[in-house]
């Protein structure tokens, strides 16, 4: 008798056969559903000839402490063969707290760079060409202002805002979802993000004001499927919200990018990614009428994510990193970002980094992995993936619309949250019992190992020099002119008038990102959040 | 005398807004019978001590990943101690760096649970420990 056969179920729920095989393409047509690199559906990829013509933008996250020090290691990472940067900013810039806020205290610096006002964006970018070097903001309940800083910054090292090149995240709904950075109440908070959209169109159409990133939540627990699936529900509001102000399809979607996760398993990860950009190409052309190519092309930063990694055996990171750049490459992403080794002990040392930069460089540099497109194209098992992804995506994507009134509704209730946070704890009720199995947690454990990991240390002498650095400004700044900027914001607010000018206005003469984001308070009010577990 | 359930409050302190840990810990707390509540996130020191004497908890455990558990812990211990609550079982989990776990029992912190602890392991150590409280 045979030996029986185990199962495979894939995270998304899909069952995989042993053996794929011709019979597994009768269903797709292959003119219609892959399709040639850099045409309609885009299955195969976004560009004709991909990395053989362009490799992909290596750009990974940093940003700590002060603004010099963050300055610093940005050269540190422009010199060692970065092309882009990933701006990450401390927790009190992120929820809207100058450094002197009291509910910043312990946390000034910690976890990225503290701005409070234009003058410490100004010194993060001292030195930096920021007309060569794609800069990305980590920031979205304050993205507006932030974006607003951005652009004065551009100006004033001579780059004019209709040739600004760069992406925001500022996709807030995810944050109700996961990674929790949220202020406002879901509606007016979306609403900012249609300001930033539409001032962009209309003033700065190089520049990618909204990200969305399915990232965060898969990283709160999500599957793969539903990773995409919320976040196409998220950009699809956005695109809506575009509409709504008087732009054309084409004239805008184009620039909303997408951040996607890669942690699990190799094969679901890749038919993921393939799936999402055949749909998303479906979906602008279809339901939105998009004409143009550029439009319906699903661009995206595919970078391995902190899911994935242990806390056990850390080094064992190092290799996890290099499989998920292998998937994220073998996605056909434009833009790649891995998380360091050390990610669940610390914020990345510069060692840290610099291995993960160097794993991008090894794997397009000494693999071949720029020699062809897509290779894995045509492929029985990935291509009958893809479709089955295809499908599962879109049915998720009904569910929210259907079951749950739309995903503004189904995030301002929690609805999506507890969703998530039920499939996560499934996922790690699998991880405990060994039936999900993960390298040094639960298969080759070793009880009495050597954690070596060196942890980025946290100085809290930089809350008082940013406290200080802030008040010179304020003492030095003319106050009429401040309070006549916020009041701008808050009437521009208030009437339904795109923020955006009197952001511009605010932070050119240096407000702080905590009276800024008292003054859009005072109209909008706090959210409340709505726990259902 | 029959038991009645143990009661724990999972609380966010802070501004960090990453709760898939405090997310999982009460759904887990919660199938092993225990009364769980969890109020969302960036909750205050004051929020807390107040929310475990209104719901009249056995157990708070604190979820951190910013890194900034050592002078959220400390807080959390002097008003509990000021607010005559130092009975509370106080446990604490997240990104906590293994030789961070002296100073945070210095404080009178419990338990320390960081990432990838497993649920099993909490729910023995309240276990035993809020049952040892009563007399």
């Amino acid at each position: 008798m045979a030996d029986k056969i185990r199962d495979v179920i894939l995270e998304s729920g899909i069952p995989v056969k042993p053996v794929y095989g011709p019979e597994d393409l009768s269903g797709i047509d292959p003119a219609q559903d892959i399709g040639k690199p850099g045409e309609f559906p885009f299955t195969r990829g976004i560009h004709p000839l991909m990395y053989r013509q362009r490799p992909f933008t290596m750009r990974q996250y940093a940003g700590f402490g002060m603004p010099h020090e963050t300055n610093q290691r940005f050269k540190f990472l422009i010199e060692n063969g970065q092309n882009a940067l990933n701006v990450a900013f401390d927790l009190p810039t992120q929820m809207g707290l100058d450094s002197s806020d009291p509910l910043a205290e312990g946390e000034v610096g910690r976890v990225g760079m503290a701005v409070d006002t234009l003058a410490d964006m100004e010194v993060a970018f001292a030195g930096i060409p920021i007309d060569q070097i794609s800069v990305s903001l980590t920031i979205n309940a304050v993205a507006a202002p932030i974006m607003a800083m951005y652009f004065v910054v551009a100006e004033k090292q001579g780059v004019p805002l209709n040739q600004v090149r760069g992406t925001a995240q500022n996709d807030i709904l995810k944050e109700y979802i996961g990674r929790g950075a949220w202020i406002f109440p879901v509606e007016p908070a979306v609403r900012l993000i249609g300001d930033t959209i539409e001032f962009c169109a209309r003033n700065a159409p190089k520049y990618y004001p909204v990200s969305v990133c399915g990232y965060h939540i898969r990283e709160s627990g999500a599957n793969p499927v539903q990773e995409i699936a919320y976040a196409y529900a998220i950009a699809k509001e956005y695109i809506r919200r575009g509409l709504g102000r008087g732009l054309g399809i084409d004239e805008f979607a184009g620039q909303i990018s997408f951040n996607l996760d890669i942690y699990g398993n190799f094969f679901e990860q890749i038919a993921k990614f393939r799936a999402a950009r055949r749909l998303w190409a479906r979906i602008m052309k279809d339901e939105f009428g998009a004409q143009n190519p550029s439009t319906m092309m699903m661009k995206m930063i595919a970078g391995g994510g902190g899911g994935g990694l242990t806390i056990e055996q850390p080094e064992n990171n190092i290799v996890r990193g290099a499989y998920y750049a292998l998937i994220s490459a073998l996605s056909g992403t434009q833009t790649m970002a891995l998380c360091s080794y050390d990610e669940a002990y610390t914020i990345p040392t510069e060692k840290a980094a610099l291995i993960s930069l160097r794993t991008m460089q090894i794997l397009i540099e000494e693999m071949g992995i720029a020699d062809t497109v897509d290779p894995l194209g045509g492929s029985y098992y990935v291509e009958s993936l893809t479709s089955e992804f295809e499908k599962r995506i879109s049915a998720e994507i009904q569910r929210v619309d259907d079951e749950w009134g739309g995903i503004v509704e189904a995030v301002s209730g929690g609805i999506v949250q507890g969703e998530v946070a039920r499939q996560a704890y499934r996922f790690e009720k699998g991880i405990q019992d060994g039936s999900i199995p993960k390298v040094g947690v639960n298969r080759f454990r070793m009880e009495e190992e050597q954690r070596d990991v060196a942890l980025h240390p946290y100085d809290p002498k930089q809350a008082e020099e940013s406290i200080r650095r802030t008040a010179e400004v304020i003492a030095a700044r003319d106050a009429g002119t401040v309070e006549s900027a916020l009041q701008k914001v808050r009437d521009a607010a208030a009437n339904g008038h795109n923020t955006m000018p009197a952001l511009i206005e605010a932070v050119r003469a240096y407000a702080t990102i905590g009276e800024i984001t008292k003054t859009l308070k005072e109209v909008f009010g706090e959210y409340a959040e709505q726990v259902k577990l | 005398m029959p038991n009645k359930p143990i009661r724990v409050l999972i609380a966010k302190p802070g501004l960090d807004g990453h709760d898939r840990g405090a997310r999982l810990v009460t759904l887990a707390l919660r199938d092993a019978g225990f009364e769980v509540i969890y109020p969302g996130l960036h909750q205050t020191v004051p929020k807390i001590v107040e929310t475990a004497l209104q719901e009249d908890v056995d157990v708070i455990g604190l979820s951190i990943l910013s890194g900034a558990h050592l002078p959220i812990a400390e807080k959390l211990m002097n008003e509990l101690r000021a607010a005559g609550m130092d009975d509370k079982l106080v446990i604490v989990g997240g990104n906590i760096p293994e030789q961070d776990i002296p100073a945070l029992k210095a404080l009178g912190v419990a338990g320390v649970f960081p990432s990838s602890s497993r649920f099993e392991e909490i729910v023995a150590f309240i276990q035993s420990n809020v049952a040892d409280k009563v007399p």
